[in-house]
């Protein structure tokens, strides 16, 4: 077996300055979290006055997030709503996750691709990967998301760039979710044509993050934490960040450092589009359970109170939620769906015997999703970008 | 409450800059720099004489006043850079207001020659601050080149007209990494508060306090304003409220 280089091993810890990482590091989380418990409704009423147009601060964001805003759910769902279609019109960007490989290293409790995990292990071959995406394509989708789990021998720098480029001349848009790197290497795959880097990281709370990554390189917080900036510093032109509803038993702080996080990348990267997203944990193998589930109706009011912080970030829904909620989140802040998802490697073109990730809760294909978008008065929008 | 406004380093105390031009003296210049309280003017280099016996300097005292040598009358890169290393050969703070504006008449900035010539003199070393049309873009740019500030203007030099560009100038302040100066066209103190309640990190005035009945009088009445201006931001300006209605059900479907 070729050894892994040692320089994937030692990364540094620590944060660069000038990165929105850094800036994240900086932020009174604690001191913001207390501003939840104690917004009463004059800060609401502050908050949902709002400002010039612009982001709001993180303390609007705060009293948004509070038990006593709540209380006002109609009325943040509709500015919400009047702010997302000023901004992106009635339109809804559909896309699907193509998994190149479930095989992982790492150890984490709540991924169904986690090492100890015994599931079936498959890994496409770059041709494998194009079937799959010219299966897609036929079904109408143009904005690819390569998704895999850590093993940086099978799926490797080179591996991911050969998939880039055997992609690229098929696929308008093409984002990578897999395990973090270096500046030079996500320099290659921008100059594959990857424009599009997605990295979650799954909570902002370090203890949290810390008892759910026993083993394997994906303990690094700091390293991770990065890779959006170091993505953006490469030329990646989205940067799609995440947190795990459901890890943390606060949604609310976690909440807080998303937010945190996407309004620091905004600012640090001014020529990057930011999109961010809130999966809620779902069963998958391993049978990880979340402490404290999210409720829907925290779900929105956490999805409202991000659009009106955030009026320029994206917000993209996953299968995980069900057709009926997801339908009802369209007209809330929402931008970006998946559609017709299969999160098992190999699973379009034709049925897979490998594993999935999770569950898939809305199984509609991607038309029947058009269709219901199109019932909601909204544009499904396939394709957005061109390759120069 | 400390409120230090950090550019390149250094830091300040006032918010207000002045310019000085159109002065009707050097004693009133140095009447109005006083009670201005004002830690930095500019001073155009061809206004310069290091050779006279009286000359504009003599109203700043450089232990106060922090000297910030403006390039205007340059109408490209190339003239605002060499008015630049003249400065710096001449023994004057390596601190330069980069202005660079072809057209006499409404004294409108180039942005290209002023990117060109920021690019090369902030790679010589020199801390820059362009004055700029308030483009959110271009001071991007000129942030990225390494510029310690951006200049954007309210209105044109001279015309007194205020925040024309404030639309333009909220985006700028809530996108920067620099500090911003709102410089040219703030004709009242009133224009001067403004600025600062929307959120900028300093002004720079020169016409209505040099033209004045009383310049000294009025360089108070607007360190007066900036200081007002910026306590109310810091304080918490209320937001512009807006209607509530309820109307469709959007999160019916949570019942």
């Amino acid at each position: 077996m070729t050894p892994v280089s040692i320089e994937l091993e030692s990364r540094p810890t620590g944060l660069a300055p000038g990165t929105a990482a850094a800036d994240l590091a900086a932020t009174d989380l604690a001191g913001l979290r207390r501003l939840v418990d104690s917004a009463g409704d004059v800060a609401v009423e502050r908050a949902l006055a709002g400002g010039r147009g612009g982001p709001r601060p993180l303390a609007d964001f705060a009293a948004l997030l509070s038990p006593a805003a709540a209380g006002r759910l109609e009325e943040m769902a509709r500015r919400a709503h009047e702010t997302t279609v000023r901004r992106f019109g009635r339109t809804i960007h559909l896309f699907a996750p193509l998994y190149l490989s479930n095989e992982c290293v790492s150890t984490c409790d709540y991924c169904g691709f986690s090492a100890g995990n015994q599931i079936a292990r498959r890994t496409l071959s770059p041709d494998e990967v194009l079937a799959e995406a010219l299966e897609l394509r036929s079904r109408g989708l143009r904005h690819l998301l390569l998704v895999a789990g850590e093993h940086a021998r099978i799926v490797s720098k080179d591996y991911l760039v050969e998939c880039v480029q055997v992609l690229a001349p098929h696929v308008p848009s093409i984002a990578v979710e897999v395990q973090v790197w270096d500046t030079e290497t996500y320099r290659r795959l921008v100059g594959a044509g990857c424009d599009g880097l997605v990295v979650y990281q799954e909570t902002y709370d370090r203890g949290t993050y810390a008892r759910v990554h026993r083993k394997g390189k994906k303990r690094n917080y700091d390293w991770r934490l990065g890779a959006p900036d170091r993505g953006a510093a490469a030329g990646m032109r989205r940067l799609g960040i995440g947190a795990l509803l459901g890890l943390h038993h606060d949604w609310r702080l976690e909440a807080l450092g998303l937010a945190a996080h996407a309004q620091a990348l905004v600012r640090r990267w001014w020529r990057c589009e930011v999109s961010l997203s809130l999966p809620r944990l779902r069963p998958a193998a391993g049978g990880f359970e979340p402490a404290d589930p999210v409720g829907d109706a925290d779900f929105v009011q956490l999805l409202c109170a991000l659009r009106l912080l955030l009026p320029d970030v994206g917000i993209s829904l996953s299968t995980r939620e069900s057709p009926a909620l997801r339908d009802a989140l369209v007209r809330l802040g929402v931008t970006q769906m998946s559609a017709g998802s299969h999160t098992e490697p190999g699973g379009y073109a034709e049925p897979s015997e490998a594993d999935p990730q999770f569950e898939i809760s809305d199984t509609r294909s991607p038309a029947e999703v058009a269709g219901v978008l199109r019932a909601a008065g909204y544009d499904p929008v396939w394709k957005d970008w061109e390759r120069t | 409450m400390q409120d230090p406004l950090i550019i390149a380093g250094r830091h300040f105390q006032s918010r207000l800059f002045l310019g000085t031009g159109k002065f009707p003296s050097t004693a009133a210049l140095a009447s109005a720099i006083e009670s201005s309280g004002t830690e930095m003017v500019t001073v155009a280099l061809r206004r310069v004489d290091l050779s006279a016996e009286e000359d504009i300097l003599d109203a700043i005292d450089p232990e106060r006043v922090l000297l910030l040598t403006n390039t205007s009358g340059a109408v490209d890169a190339g003239e605002a850079i060499r008015l630049a290393r003249l400065a710096r050969a001449a023994g004057l703070p390596e601190w330069i207001k980069l202005e660079v504006t072809p057209d006499p008449r409404y004294l409108l900035p180039d942005p290209v020659e002023t990117l060109r010539a920021a690019e090369v003199l902030c790679g010589e070393g020199f801390t820059v601050l362009p004055y700029v049309n308030a483009d959110p873009v271009l001071c991007k740019r000129l942030q990225e080149v390494g510029c310690a500030t951006v200049m954007p203007l309210g209105s044109w030099i001279g015309s007194n007209q205020g925040l024309r560009t404030k639309a333009a100038l909220e985006i700028i302040v809530e996108q920067s990494l620099v500090p911003v100066v709102v410089d040219a066209g703030i004709g009242a103190p009133s224009q001067a508060a403004e600025a600062m309640e929307l959120g900028a990190d300093a002004v720079l005035v020169n016409t209505a306090i040099g033209t004045a009945g009383d310049p000294a009088a009025m360089a108070l009445a607007f360190r007066l304003a900036v200081e007002a201006g910026r306590a109310g931001l810091r304080a918490g300006l209320a937001g512009v409220g807006r209607e509530a209605a309820a109307s469709s059900p959007l999160t019916g479907f949570l019942a």
